[in-house]
């Protein structure tokens, strides 16, 4: 409210000024006119004649050159045609003058508001407060800390450049951080000052793919292929050997890669779904859609056409319950990549729709939703 | 509430704007003072508004308010207070705020001290401003408002683009800006003597202030321009015949030619018509200048500030005032008086040929800054018009210029003796030509136009002094006299002097940069030494430190000459994370006039990094001469004598008889 109160406040202010000249009429003014400059330059002559700035007969020509303007311009002042009345006299104003008076208020105390109503409601957002960073309560400071710590790590390796478990901390943070340049040159510090190991080859690797926009450059790549070397099994160095085949067009051989990869995988390993659904991603292997790693195990011993029927029962399931709780942003994707999967695109794009309408309430689950679908490759 | 409130005072400020556009143009076609007053008091409303909503965004931006889009674009809750403040006008939209403050601010400038004005005369002008005020309201407001508000907003800004957070942007765009505005006043004063159809001797006694404080603003803003592209950029070059450079130029080139066709027309009355022309299309040249620098046609060093929806709304803006003064320039002309007329040689002969060579040189690089983008529009052919087009047009239309110079104060008003002048020169040229030897037998190497071009600066500057002698009878009177008689100068006689010698110490800048600069680019290892100029630079290391918001690697170079140490610099390379871009700060020693000057480049694999070290001999002239040519203006602005050029019949023979 007090927004639309200091908003009146203004406005008034402004009419004011509007219509308070127009209530001081008839107050004539004189200043200004030629003859008076003209006057004023002669007066000046005589200063600068009695200070000794200009010599007689100087002062003498100026003053003939004067006279000759201050004449022209006396005459056309007076001149009888009218063209060039003297102004403001000091009579009241005309009926006409009157009149157009009043439109010219009406116009401020009307057409002013209106303007600045009709101009600022499309524009404006009279609803929102000011958000002064002082006033926020920040999410207490996290990011601001982390960057403080990041900024007291590097400052005691400036000066202990060779501790290579400092740089050991860092590389990662900076990455988190978003600093892939600097991640970059942590991890080559890192390599230089704790020696050669496969996980951290490819932790450089993973840092000059972050810094490339996720681009596996022959940089990375040649990181990735020195970690194998070291070690063979090393599964970052594969699976993103894997993701430069598929980014290369290779997609057999990222199929390959990352089914050696799964073969290889403890049961627990937190990153199996990332490479199962790239595996999904480039179509490669078995047709299963990765539902989740029990499944594939159970359906490992199951002849042709019971998989089938398996898999097509679970993910009847997994429809029926979405159907009820829709929430579950994982599961419609799930779904969603299934269908796609088992060659169904039309029940892939219905399940879309669902999903995009069972989230459409919640923005973070719609973004989450549209980001999944993205990898999916089924933008849209 | 203070956003929604600069917000709607903005557009209050347009609703005045829009009254004040016809309100007092009535009251004047129907005489009455009660209507044309409105005119005043609107102006000042609307500067009080303006300014309220100018003082919002910067409370804004001070207290990182990411909830207003513009403040999120362009801010960051680390960056050092300054920054913040600066930041205002290192935008699109924030500049555009600063365009409308200052023209506000002229506007209640004439308002409030134009008591001295006849009623229908300030009536018109602030109308006038009025339209154009309007014009660039309703651009702001429609496509690039800096209020528009962000319903969830982030916790963080984007930053500043980092060649901004320097002190040259605290600097440089105001002065600027208060130079191309404050041509809007006679801009108005033009349109509107056209419209009343008469030009009367209080039109010319205001013009001229007002063109003068323009130029005074702009001559400072472009050097400081000019000084920031050099030492910001690390490249050491301080004009780059940039588009955006040459948009800042043209209004001056103008705007120099109105100043003394003003004057021709404040003291002796004549020149009114081309005094009204030059007066529009200054004026133009600056709405020109503000539609390439926003309109974002140009990609060059200023290609911050690009979006191309705008530009179409500039473009308009730009014709209607262009082509509506222009055409009713053509309707009018006619119906003005001519007045005063003088012999070809003469005070006013001199300026009218200073007019011709500087709207010459003005359209000269009109061309060289259009024609590309025309070339672009018809072909679609990317060309760039560089330094070898300007130095071969401009420079053939400034030696003669300059030549000139000297002699127009020598020549008395009405008619001259051009003669007399060039005896009374005679001195001056006899110098010049011995500095002309002195530098051919010292100089080594460089270009054969060098020599010859600092001749004619030392011409320039000695004609200068050789006026002020020859004013105060110098040499023929007693010292205590002569004294006496320097104080009793007019200013404005000091202001030529100094403006005019100003002209001739940028160019011996000019001419010695150019000319005897010398550079070493190469990659240095910590303890390597490099030496440029009898200097050497030992690059002692390198240091890393953390800014506010930027890290930065900082180089250290001990300089010494002959063995001897003279001091320490310190060049380096800031990154900013935020943008994820990095500027060079370049390190820059001054020895008197000179500078020596060091920027870095990438760090090699090995350790070693790239440096550009250079000496620029007597570079500081360059901006020198600009200060000096200000001063000059300051020192004429503050003669508030009324000015008339009265013939002075005897002087000449007076002048003679010594000599014989």
């Amino acid at each position: 409210m007090t927004l639309w109160f200091v908003f009146a406040l203004m406005t008034v202010a402004a009419i004011f000024a509007v219509l308070w000249p127009l209530g001081r009429a008839g107050r004539g003014q004189s200043g200004g006119s030629e003859v008076a400059v003209y006057k004023d330059q002669l007066a000046e002559i005589e200063r600068d004649l009695a200070a000794g700035l200009i010599a007689a007969p100087e002062a003498e020509a100026a003053r003939i050159e004067i006279g000759r303007r201050l004449l022209a311009a006396a005459g056309s002042e007076s001149a009888p045609d009218g063209s060039e009345p003297a102004l403001g006299g000091r009579s009241s104003p005309n009926t006409s003058n009157l009149k157009w008076r009043r439109a010219a208020a009406v116009l401020a105390l009307v057409g002013l508001p209106l303007v600045a109503i009709l101009v600022y409601v499309p524009l404006g957002s009279p609803r929102l407060h000011d958000f002064p960073l002082a006033q926020r309560d920040r999410a207490p400071g996290m990011q601001q800390s982390l960057e403080t710590m990041v900024a007291q790590v590097e400052q005691h390796l400036e000066k202990n450049p060779t501790d290579g478990r400092g740089w050991n901390v860092l590389a990662p943070v900076l990455e988190r951080l978003g600093r892939y340049d600097e991640a970059v040159r942590a991890y080559r510090n890192s390599l230089n000052y704790n020696g050669e190991s496969a996980e951290r080859r490819s932790d450089l690797g993973e840092a000059l793919l972050a810094a490339a926009g996720g681009v596996v450059t022959a940089e990375a790549k040649a990181e990735f292929e020195r970690a194998r070397t070291l070690n063979a099994e090393e599964p970052k160095a594969n699976y993103f050997l894997g993701l430069a085949a598929e980014q290369d067009g290779r997609k057999d051989d990222a199929a390959a890669i990352w089914r050696g990869v799964l073969a290889k995988a403890p049961p627990d390993a937190p990153w199996r779904a990332l490479v199962q659904s790239s595996l999904a991603r480039v179509g490669g292997g078995s047709a299963a859609p990765a539902l989740s790693d029990d499944t594939i195990a159970a359906a490992k011993d199951m002849s042709e056409g019971d998989r089938g029927a398996m898999i097509r029962g679970m993910v009847e399931r997994l429809a029926n319950r979405l159907k009820q709780n829709g929430d579950d942003v994982d599961g419609w994707l799930r779904l969603v990549r299934a269908y796609v999967v088992m060659g169904e695109r039309d029940k892939a794009r219905g399940a879309l729709g669902d999903a995009r309408e069972a989230v459409a309430n919640d923005a973070e689950r719609l973004r989450q939703l549209n980001e999944g679908l993205k990898n999916l490759g089924l933008d849209g | 509430m203070i956003a929604e409130s600069g917000h709607y005072a903005l557009v209050l400020a347009l609703g005045l704007a829009l009254i004040q556009s016809f309100v007092p143009l009535i009251g004047a076609r129907l005489r009455d003072p009660a209507l044309m007053n409105v005119a005043r008091s609107t102006a000042l409303a609307q500067l009080l508004f303006v300014g309220a909503s100018f003082v919002a965004l910067v409370t804004l931006h001070v207290t990182s308010d990411f909830s207003v889009a513009n403040v999120y674009e362009n801010s960051h809750s680390m960056k050092p207070l300054i920054y913040k403040i600066t930041g205002v006008w290192g935008n699109h939209e924030g500049s555009m705020l600063l365009w409308v403050s200052i023209l506000a601010l002229f506007g209640g400038l004439v308002a409030a001290f134009g008591n001295n004005l006849p009623l229908s005369l300030r009536a018109h002008v602030l109308a006038v401003q009025a339209w154009v005020a309007s014009a660039f309201y309703l651009f702001i407001l429609i496509t690039s408002n800096p209020f528009l508000r962000i319903a969830n907003p982030p916790i963080e800004g984007r930053d500043l683009n980092p060649v901004l957070q320097d002190v040259g942007l605290a600097v440089h765009p105001p002065m600027l800006y208060l130079g191309y505005v404050g041509f809007s006043i006679s801009f108005s004063f033009a349109v509107a003597a056209l419209i009343e159809g008469r030009i009367d001797a209080a039109w010319a006694r205001w013009v001229r202030p007002w063109t003068l404080v323009a130029w005074i603003f702009l001559t400072l803003g472009i050097a400081m321009g000019s000084y920031w592209a050099y030492y910001e950029l690390g490249w050491g070059g301080w004009w780059f015949w940039d588009p955006v450079e040459n948009a800042s130029l043209m209004p001056w080139l103008a705007g120099t030619a109105l100043l003394h066709s003003a004057l021709v027309m404040e003291k002796r009355n004549a020149l009114k018509v081309w005094t009204v022309l030059l007066s529009i299309l200054t004026f133009s040249l600056s709405l020109l200048g503000t539609f390439l620098v926003r309109s974002g046609v140009l990609t060059s060093v200023h290609a911050f500030a690009s979006d191309p929806t705008r530009g179409v709304f500039i473009l308009l803006i730009l014709c209607v005032f262009i082509g509506g003064s222009l055409s009713l320039y053509a309707a009018r002309v006619s119906s003005l008086k001519q007045g005063g007329l003088f012999a070809p040689i003469s005070r006013e002969g001199a300026l009218v040929l200073n007019n011709l060579f500087l709207t010459t040189a003005c359209a000269s690089v009109l061309v060289g800054t259009l024609y590309p983008l025309g070339l672009e529009v018809l072909s679609g052919e990317k060309i760039s018009v560089g330094a070898p087009f300007f130095n071969l047009t401009f420079g053939p239309l400034f030696v003669p210029l300059l030549i000139a110079v000297p002699f127009g104060p020598m020549l008395a008003w009405k008619r001259g003796d051009l003669l007399g002048a060039a005896q009374r020169l005679l001195a001056a040229g006899i110098l010049a030509l011995l500095a002309l030897a002195l530098v051919w037998a010292w100089a080594h190497g460089g270009s054969a136009l060098a020599p010859p071009a600092i001749a004619l600066a030392v011409f320039v500057i000695l004609g200068a002094v050789t006026d002020l002698v020859e004013r105060v009878g110098m040499f023929r009177v007693p010292l205590g006299t002569a004294l006496r008689r320097a104080r009793g100068l007019p200013r404005s006689v000091w202001g030529t002097a100094f403006a005019h010698a100003g002209l001739g110490i940028a160019l011996i800048g000019i001419v010695c940069e150019t000319t005897w600069n010398s550079e070493y680019i190469g990659t240095m290892k910590p303890d390597d030494v490099a030496k440029v100029a009898g200097y050497e630079l030992k690059l002692d290391g390198l240091f890393q430190r953390q800014g506010p918001n930027f890290r930065e690697m900082i180089a250290r170079f001990d300089v010494s000459r002959d063995g001897e140490a003279l001091s320490v610099m310190t060049p380096s390379k800031r990154s900013f994370t935020t943008r994820s871009s990095s500027t060079t700060e370049a390190a820059l020693l001054t020895r008197g006039a000179s500078q020596l000057y060091i920027s870095l480049g990438d760090v090699t694999a090995e350790g070693a990094i790239a440096v550009r070290i250079y000496h620029k001999p007597l570079v500081l002239l360059i901006w020198w001469g600009p200060v000096l040519m200000a001063f000059g203006g300051v020192l004429s602005l503050s003669d508030r004598r009324l000015r008339v050029g009265a013939p002075k019949p005897a002087r000449a023979q007076q002048r003679l008889q010594p000599a014989e």
